[in-house]
């Protein structure tokens, strides 16, 4: 089933841009998608002092890694949709193996394994540039259709958003 | 550490909670602040277009609401051990149980139990109504001494 799994560029792209672009938060902190196919999302996020949770070591705050792994979990459950759905994170546990350092970017990768007709099932790791050596590493499940209002006004207005 | 934030934070009673935020830039960048009544302490954090995760219904960001709770609970570790280090987190689990709307939201967080290196806590944030709550979260932070 898994392997039959086929996603357009089209959906791609569109999955790249409109999980930043239009994503307040992830914009505010810095996030980019650099890379992203079937299932599967890279977000990184380069080192602000603003986002920085001990003045004295200089380490990221957890928090920045908890908001870039649901981002990137996010991006890759809409990677395993083939159509726009409204998502909403369900759970998310995260595990923090290492701090981050100080002055380097943080990279998140999350891979959506499972989808069913409510849930997605995520896990992700954060790391600079190996991910063997990971800073955190998280799972979540995700609600499908979130809000059952929402969908057609989701469409509405994400449509009228790239009209702007 | 600096000699007064030592000092502040090594007597609970004393503690400096203002400067204790003071140490935690993204907590600024959060808009968090802390409304403190005797021993009790709530954690305000204020509404702003930077927080959203989804524009079109509009909803906060889990990711920002995940780091509020778990700023939370480091400010409830700190203030009832007065350790003089800010708590590492070592894992954090998140349940989001409504959307959070574009308004402010508070939190709270208590301390299950309580050991010589790891603090288990529990937090739950709340916008109108505290018997409504949209997020819950529970994790361990490590105890860190200044001498280690």
């Amino acid at each position: 089933m898994a392997s039959e799994f086929h996603l357009s560029q089209e959906r791609i792209d569109q999955v790249k841009t409109w999980m930043i672009q239009y994503v307040p938060h992830a914009l505010a902190l810095g996030m980019t998608i650099v890379e992203a196919k079937a299932r599967e999302a890279w977000i990184t996020l380069p080192y602000d002092k603003k986002l920085i949770g001990n003045v004295e070591t200089g380490v990221i705050h957890g928090g920045v890694i908890t908001a870039m792994l649901d981002n990137a979990c996010g991006a890759a459950v809409q990677l395993a949709l083939t159509e726009r759905m409204s998502i909403a994170t369900l759970d998310l546990r995260i595990d923090y193996m290492k701090p981050a350092t100080p002055g380097e970017a943080l990279m998140g990768h999350a891979h959506c394994y499972k989808v069913t007709k409510n849930i997605a099932f995520v896990r992700g790791t954060a790391y600079h540039t190996d991910e063997d050596d990971p800073i955190a590493t998280c799972v979540g499940t995700f609600m499908l259709a979130a809000n059952r209002a929402a969908p057609s006004e989701y469409a509405q207005a994400t449509i009228n958003v790239q009209e702007d | 550490m600096s000699k007064t934030a030592d000092d502040a934070l090594k007597n609970p009673a004393r503690l400096d909670l203002a400067h204790f935020l003071d140490m935690i830039p993204y907590a600024q960048f959060l808009n968090i602040s802390i409304d403190q009544k005797g021993n009790e302490l709530t954690t305000i954090m204020r509404f702003d277009t930077k927080i959203i995760g989804n524009p079109v219904l509009p909803a906060l960001h889990g990711g920002a609401i995940g780091a509020f709770l778990e700023t939370t609970s480091i400010i409830q570790v700190a203030f009832e051990t007065g350790i003089t280090a800010v708590p590492k987190p070592i894992g954090l689990t998140i349940d989001y149980l409504r959307s959070g709307r574009p308004v402010d939201t508070f939190a709270r967080a208590q301390i299950t139990k309580q050991g010589r290196r790891v603090a288990t806590v529990y937090a739950e944030a709340w916008q109108e109504d505290r018997s409504r709550p949209i997020t819950a979260a529970h994790g361990h932070f490590l105890l860190k001494a200044t001498d280690e």
